[in-house]
């Protein structure tokens, strides 16, 4: 399986005029040919996108964008959809994702784009209404569909079908499943975090690697925006020089022509930064959903740090019972409680009392036994499921960055051609001065 | 530029083409017989077909007089004479006797002072000169004494420019290599110009500054001379009362030349800066990737690739702006200081013409009041404006030229700077991709025999 997507994407790349939209292609061709269950029976495809106003939960109007899901059969392009075809807006997608983030713990859930532009280069729009942003945002959550669809969990869930089908009252539903419950709350987590007293050495290892991946990233993303800044300020000045050539000309005989021809290439050089860019938006979307993702990481790994430290309180509350047992037993007070203290006070118990207490220490320490059991067992299976998640995350990651790279050295080879071409045109007018 | 007779007061005969008058009174250039020869071989660089099609189809001479031929002639030579070698012989037309060239650039250090010389050879078939070979050294002010003589010995010829005289100190470093670099080019182009002048050529203050060993420079008699002229012309005062129209255009011509190559000045250096600005990015840029991939395993190599094709980028992008700061500004600079001096030139011309209709329109008004004939000082004051007129035609001509030549040069060396610039970042990244998709394919075939 493994080499089938490999010869593909061989076969892909050969083509070094590849753009970014056939690579995105590409990616979800790979995803198609793994075992998934959903999306080998369904192309899913957010198709467009439209305004909506309404009302805030303060009751203010607001204004916001909703987009069109459409499913269609595997292979039947440009046939018609099927299911409900409903519109969401962003603020369901981020519940969908909560939703399985808190049903599937040990899965690295694929992230959602970004609520609001960051990493923006000035000319670029910061508006979460302006069109360039949408259409990317849409792309980016047709692409968070695909990654659900294609994994071999996920894709099976019936929220996650609902969603892609049923446009009315699926807010209902998933709330009723009542998965809020099941969340972690943030003070646990917190707590896991710090009082974890045998950490597992790959999972700290892994956080490590997510916290380093984050910040390599998103500094990243940071100054590739200002080289995109400076860039845009080189080649918009050349446009000075298609002015000035074309003022100069119309002083000068013989060298007129050349110098007005000249001048329009300048412009046209001038005027290419935009496209070239615009396409580098993609790359870097590419990256942040890489940024986006190193969250998803973390959550796994918050969720093995709870469950570890759930076991080690269960094993401490088992040997806790079981030296009070010992105790009462015995009659040597070691452990504090609250029967201990007040037979302390109060004068020692009758025997039939002892009696009654040791048989439901008993019955605690047989309950709390099964618990230290269970969260064995628990931990030891996420620690497995969680694993194999991770590592299936971390081919998909190489494999899909080193693409990410290669199509955007593509792109620098593009815009150099470019460049190469509007001055050689340039030195032509030149030559004829 | 039409030739048109000085317009008002006309006693004067009309003039034939300046340039024939020119030949006979003043310049001692080779006979010029029709035949106009064009060379076959182009030995100039990518120009040379365009050159031959400039001279050939519709080269804007406003006559077809004989006396073209010699300025077709002066063309030739100074087509030829920017890009040929000056030493190759046979690469130029025949009357070119005369090569010089600047180079050789030496500190000298004194209790006194700095400075830096420089090496001025000389090679020639002249009879003027006794040697055919000279070689010595110069330092700029040398450079500025052979000006400032051409200047005050031949008024009515455009003198070319020097590169500038002070630098503020602090902020340039005149001993710099590239400062150093600069300055003797511009000398060299200056040294050339005026040996390629039909007329300057035989200026005896050049043979001196090529030939003799001490330059005696006489500077009483220099700050003399100067003082001279400004009384010549402040005893003139005469006022000019109608400008021929096309010496009127040459000065608006210069006026709005002058403005846009400001105006390009600017331009350059702000993309100058903007490179600059530029390049501090690209460097951080390079380095992140570098730094991520220390924490990589697999997506370690296509990292340090990335980070390494950046690097050769700013590499190029650094090339692209010493080029561009080294060629570019200082040729904007100098036609800066050449329009100064044609500009000077059209004033002492304006005066010249105003001195002879001031003079004459006495001697009228005499000639009416008591019979007194016009004197002959009027008639000379006629030849001389005339001679004037002519040379400076000339001149402007062949600065036209000139300025076509040069700024056809520049425009296409800096086309060449910024396309090697994208092809060293292209092959850079295409070696990149290319090792990339090796691996990758590496990769498969592992797998596929797993």
């Amino acid at each position: 399986m493994m080499a089938d997507s490999g010869s593909e994407e061989a076969a892909f790349l050969d083509n070094t005029d590849l753009t970014s939209t056939e690579s995105e292609n590409n990616i979800i061709n790979t995803m198609v040919e793994r075992e998934t269950a959903l999306l080998r029976k369904i192309d899913i495809n957010v198709a467009e996108s439209d305004k909506r106003t309404g009302k805030n939960t303060v009751n203010m109007p607001e204004t916001y964008t909703v987009y069109l899901i459409e499913i269609r059969p595997a292979g039947a392009e440009g046939g018609v959809p099927v299911g409900g075809s409903p519109w969401r807006r962003y603020s369901e997608f981020e519940l969908l994702r909560t939703y399985l983030l808190v049903t599937y713990p040990f899965v690295v859930i694929p992230p959602l784009p970004e609520k609001r532009a960051e990493f923006v280069w000035h000319k670029l729009s910061a508006d979460n209404l302006d069109p360039d942003f949408v259409e990317r945002r849409r792309m980016a959550l047709e692409n968070f569909l695909m990654r659900v669809a294609s994994h071999s969990v996920l894709s099976k869930d019936n929220v996650f079908y609902q969603f892609l089908t049923e446009e009315k009252g699926w807010r209902e539903s998933v709330l009723e499943t009542g998965f809020q419950d099941k969340a972690d709350s943030r003070l646990k987590s917190l707590s896991a975090m710090f009082r974890v007293k045998n950490p597992d050495k790959s999972f700290t290892d892994l956080k490590q690697y997510s916290d380093e991946l984050n910040s390599a990233i998103s500094h990243l993303l940071r100054v590739r925006a200002k080289v995109a800044d400076r860039m845009y300020g080189v080649y918009k000045v050349h446009g000075n020089y298609g002015r000035i050539f074309s003022e100069w000309s119309a002083i000068e005989k013989e060298m007129g022509d050349g110098l007005q021809s000249a001048g329009h290439h300048m412009d046209t050089h001038s005027a290419s930064v935009d496209d070239i860019l615009e396409e580098e938006e993609h790359y870097a979307d590419q990256l942040k959903e890489y940024l986006f993702y190193t969250d998803a990481v973390r959550s796994v790994c918050r969720k093995h740090e709870l469950i570890q430290y759930e076991l080690e309180m269960a094993v401490l509350d088992l040997a806790n019972k079981k030296q009070q047992r010992e105790e009462l037993a015995t009659g040597a007070v070691r452990v504090f409680s609250l029967k201990g203290m007040s037979s302390k006070l109060f004068g020692q118990e009758s025997p039939e009392q002892r009696e009654s207490r040791l048989a439901a220490l008993q019955q605690s320490i047989q309950a709390a036994e099964e618990a230290v059991l269970d969260k064995n067992a628990e931990c030891r299976e996420f620690m497995r499921m969680s694993w194999e998640e991770v590592k299936l995350f971390q081919e998909q990651k190489d494999r899909e960055l080193r693409e990410a790279l290669i199509s955007y050295a593509i792109m620098q080879i593009s815009m150099c051609k470019k460049g190469i071409q509007v001055w050689s045109n340039a030195k032509e007018c030149f030559n004829k001065m | 530029m039409s030739v048109g007779a000085p317009r008002g007061l006309q006693p004067v005969t009309e003039t034939t083409h300046p340039l024939s008058a020119a030949q006979e009174t003043l310049s001692p250039v080779p006979d010029v017989t029709a035949s106009c020869h064009i060379p076959n071989s182009s030995n100039s660089g990518g120009g040379g077909g365009d050159k031959e099609a400039v001279l050939t189809n519709g080269t804007p001479i406003e006559t077809s007089s004989p006396a073209s031929a010699s300025s077709l002639l002066n063309r030739l030579q100074l087509d030829d004479d920017l890009e040929a070698d000056p030493l190759d012989l046979y690469a130029s037309t025949e009357t070119r006797d005369l090569f010089v060239t600047v180079d050789d650039p030496k500190k000298h250090v004194s209790t006194m002072e700095t400075y830096i010389t420089y090496r001025v050879s000389t090679k020639t078939t002249r009879i003027e000169f006794d040697l055919p070979e000279y070689s010595l050294r110069r330092r700029y002010q040398d450079f500025d004494w052979l000006r400032m003589k051409l200047e005050d010995s031949q008024p009515t010829h455009l003198i070319p420019p020097l590169p500038e005289k002070f630098v503020m100190k602090g902020v340039v470093d005149r001993f710099s290599e590239e400062f150093v670099e600069t300055r003797m080019k511009a000398l060299d182009k200056f040294l050339k110009r005026v040996a390629d002048h039909p007329v300057l050529s035989f200026n005896p203050h050049l043979n001196a500054f090529l030939t003799s060993k001490d330059l005696n420079k006489r500077q009483g008699l220099a700050l003399l001379t100067k003082v001279g002229e400004s009384v010549k012309q402040a005893a003139g005062g005469y006022k000019l009362r109608a400008r021929p129209a096309e010496y009127s255009a040459m000065g608006e011509y210069l006026d709005t030349f002058n403005q846009k190559l400001g105006t390009m000045d600017r331009i350059a250096q702000r993309i100058l800066k903007e490179q600059t600005e530029y390049l501090v990015e690209l460097r951080e840029y390079g380095s992140v990737y570098s730094g991520w991939a220390g924490s990589e395993d697999a997506l370690q190599s296509p990292l340090e690739g990335v980070a390494g094709c950046v690097s050769t980028c700013c590499a190029a992008m650094e090339d692209l702006s010493e080029g561009m700061s080294q060629e570019l500004l200082p040729v904007l600079r100098e036609y800066v200081l050449y329009i100064e001096s044609m500009k000077n030139v059209l004033k002492k011309r304006d005066q010249s013409q105003a001195e002879y209709e001031g003079r004459l329109e006495a001697a009228v008004i005499r000639r009416q009041e008591d019979k007194t004939p016009v004197p002959v000082e009027v008639e000379k004051c006629q030849d001389r404006v005339e001679c004037f007129n002519a040379d400076l035609k000339a001149d402007w001509e062949r600065w036209q030229s000139n300025k076509r030549q040069d700024f056809r040069q520049l425009l296409t060396s800096m086309a060449d700077k910024n396309i090697n610039y994208y092809e060293k970042c292209q092959s850079a990244w295409e070696s990149l991709v290319s090792q990339l998709q090796d691996d990758q394919a590496e990769n498969t075939n592992e797998t596929n025999c797993d």
